[in-house]
């Protein structure tokens, strides 16, 4: 059974419509990237999947795990293992970042009916965790991602990740604004969670991030559509000759798998 | 005679009066602050310190004088208003009364000395002698009251050269007996030159009745000394409060004063310092939070009677159901009080979309040669935040509690005293649900 699949899903931001109907399916233990211009709707779509309420999905359906998606609170996706990384992570002055990491999991862990864990059980746990972003644990003292760089946020996701361990992950962009060395560790941290079942989205611009993690299907959104859709060389081709070579001609891909 | 504001007092007032152990030169400031209050009454909204704080719920009622010792606490019932500290130098006044039972200052440090009112004015009248210096009642009208029906409270001195190993606690609980009552604690704070202490004052309750806690603190920061002053305001979810500071700082003193206001029906706190020796500073900072159909109103005022001193402001309010916050922060700057560096902020986070606040900075600048800056903001919850945190799995009603948690923070790291940051922080991340 396809672990999420999106049916011609459409919503606006702000009255201005974004996503124009799009179909995406995932399998357990895939992984698929999601390339396209800027603007196109991929943090849209991101957005709209993780359930911020700032975008109104106006048609379609998402079932996930068997769940209509769509009908449940961003909350409850999460508890069910659904993450997003964000594009831009946000800023919460005042709040630690221990604090933050062990309320998610522990709340995460109380939706499963599992005992919440002490300080010192979490700080255990998160030392293995630490090393596989290969974060400074001085880190988890500070306030959620205030006065982080652009790289130490990148790699707070992933901590966030390793941490709740989801069952589908999406990764916004996450390559932006790491070094060669972070896109490796983050790139490592993603693929040491892989597992049969759970599965991955990655949206990202360069097909550099794909020599680390490799997708198993590449979808090109273009104006807020699937406009292409092939296996880890439509990356290639990509970089080879641009999003113009999609828009102009190419016939329009269905959905993947 | 005294006007007609003062009629319904005057029965309690006269048997107040006539207590012949009292000092005749206690009983006649009493008498003259008894008819000024008489003459000023009760404030009114047009009064523009108190334009958004109406008092009639105050006036409205009438109150028994709690004169005689009451009440039944357990040291039990205090324990949720000690932060769980231990060692500290406590006083503790019940329903407006000195409990010695209650109370730890058997082993008090050298250099350091506390008494109970009542009981100062005998015993040491050298001492007592600046209550009424430091806090005048010619506009003041609860200052008035208080001076009128002053009986007991908190009377510390500081020695010169002393510093407290630890926090000096002045507890003011009510029980179920306060009920319909009035209290007016006087308190007087004196440190000596180059002194360093912290006093705390709570005022708790172990009931929910109605009553009145009108209380004025004096306060003297010698030369260079340094006083952290913490006023915990708790009160009963029905009572009203009015609580005034008038703190008067020699030269490189510094005056650090925090309020925590979050109970009463209504409330309103005054935390009033002149810097009147060069070089010295002022920090005031504070935190209220209410819900419901609580109003709770601070004023505060800052005179820069000196040049080259500093004050530094800092105030947040969290606001949630029908509750009303009043924030009125004043900085005088005198025409000789050059080189004054003065700072104001004062933020508000409205939970609801019926609370409200009123703030209003009040800046007076008579020298020229100055830098002071206010700003006041009001806000909501910010939603980006809100659903970073519900991304992660973590529920609508704790994630709005972390981020008022996170609000507040920026001020609450300000208290030195951990037991008291501590406690805070946990309140304020379980006052709102
Ligand atoms: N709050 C908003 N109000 C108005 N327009 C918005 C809002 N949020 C997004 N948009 C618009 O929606 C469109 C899609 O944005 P989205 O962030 O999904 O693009 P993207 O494909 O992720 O682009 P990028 O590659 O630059 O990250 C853009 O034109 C953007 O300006
Ligand atoms: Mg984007």
């Amino acid at each position: 059974m396809s672990l999420i699949e999106i049916k011609d899903l459409h919503a606006t931001v702000s009255d201005k419509e974004i996503l124009k109907g799009i179909d995406l399916t995932v399998d357990a233990g895939e992984i698929h990237a999601v390339m396209g211009p800027n603007g196109s709707g991929k943090s849209t779509l991101a957005q709209v999947l993780a359930g911020n309420p700032a975008y109104e999905v106006t048609g379609g359906s998402v079932t996930y795990d068997g769940k209509d998606l769509l009908a449940l609170p961003p909350e409850e996706r999460a508890q069910h293992g659904i993450f997003l990384a964000f594009q831009y992570p946000v800023e919460i002055p005042g709040v630690s970042n221990a604090y933050f990491l062990r309320a998610a999991y522990n709340e995460v862990r109380k939706a499963h009916g599992e005992e919440e864990v002490d300080p010192l059980e979490f700080a255990d746990f998160m030392e293995e965790k630490l090393a596989l972003v290969d974060m400074d644990a001085s880190m988890l003292n500070r306030s959620v991602n205030q006065g982080f760089s652009g790289g130490e946020k990148k790699r707070n996701e992933i901590l966030q990740m390793a941490v709740l361990q989801p069952r589908l992950a999406i990764l916004d962009e996450t390559e932006s604004g790491l070094d060669i060395d972070a896109l490796r560790i983050v790139a490592d941290g993603v693929n040491k969670l892989k597992r049969p079942d759970n599965a991955t989205i990655v949206v990202t611009h360069y097909q550099r991030l794909l020599n680390y993690i490799v997708p198993d299907f590449v979808h090109v959104l273009v104006n807020g559509r699937i406009a292409k859709s092939g296996g880890k060389e439509l990356a290639l081709e990509l970089e080879d000759k641009g999003y113009d070579w999609v828009t102009s001609g190419a016939p329009v891909g269905a959905g993947a798998a | 005679m005294a006007g007609s504001a003062a009629e319904p007092f005057v029965e309690a007032f006269d048997e107040l009066t006539s207590d012949a152990s009292t000092p005749a030169w206690v009983q006649s400031m009493r008498r003259a602050a008894f008819e000024r209050f008489g003459t000023l009454g009760f404030p009114t909204t047009k009064n523009e310190d108190w334009h958004f704080t109406s008092v009639s719920p105050i006036a409205d009622h009438d109150y028994v004088f709690l004169a005689a010792k009451s009440g039944d606490v357990g040291r039990d019932e205090l324990a949720p208003f000690t932060f769980g500290a231990t060692g500290w130098y406590t006083m503790v006044f019940v329903n407006g009364r000195f409990a010695p039972e209650l109370s730890d200052i058997a082993k008090l440090p050298n250099g350091v000395k506390v008494w109970d009112l009542a009981s100062a004015w005998t015993k040491v009248p050298d001492v007592v002698d600046r209550v009424g210096k430091l806090a005048t009642y010619d506009n003041q009208a609860f200052t008035a009251l208080n001076t009128a029906f002053m009986l007991d409270g908190g009377v510390v001195q500081i020695a010169k050269d002393t510093e407290v190993d630890r926090p000096i606690h002045l507890v003011f609980v009510t029980d179920a007996t306060a009920a319909k009552g009035m209290m007016h604690p006087r308190n007087l704070i004196l440190v000596g030159k180059h002194a360093k202490a912290t006093v705390i004052e709570s005022f708790v309750s172990t009931t929910d009745a109605v009553y009145l806690t009108n209380a004025v603190t004096e306060v003297s920061v010698g030369e260079g000394a340094t006083l952290q002053h913490y006023k915990m305001q708790r009160e009963s979810a029905r009572a009203f409060h009015v609580g005034t500071i008038e703190a008067s700082q020699a030269r490189d003193s510094h005056y650090i004063s925090f309020s925590l206001a979050t109970g009463a029906a209504l409330s309103r706190t005054n935390v009033y310092t002149t810097l009147d020796g060069e070089g010295s500073g002022a920090t005031l900072n504070g935190l209220y939070m209410a819900n419901g159909e609580q109003h709770v109103d601070h004023q505060t005022q800052i005179i820069h009677a000196q040049p080259n001193c500093f004050s530094r402001e800092m105030y947040k309010g969290v606001l949630d159901g029908r509750s009303h916050g009043v924030f009125n922060g004043k900085v005088y700057v005198h025409p000789m009080a050059q080189k004054t560096d003065g700072k104001q902020t004062n933020n508000n986070l409205l939970l609801s979309e019926t609370a409200h606040v009123d703030t209003k900075p009040q800046l007076e600048i008579f020298a020229d040669d100055v830098k002071c800056t206010h700003g006041a903001t009001v806000g909501q919850i910010d939603q980006t935040a809100l659903f970073y945190l519900k991304s992660r799995g973590i529920e609508s009603a704790l994630a709005r509690r972390l981020l008022t948690y996170a609000f507040a923070a920026g001020v609450l790291e300000t208290i030195e005293v951990n037991e008291v940051r501590e406690a805070l922080e946990k309140m304020t991340l379980e006052r709102f649900v």
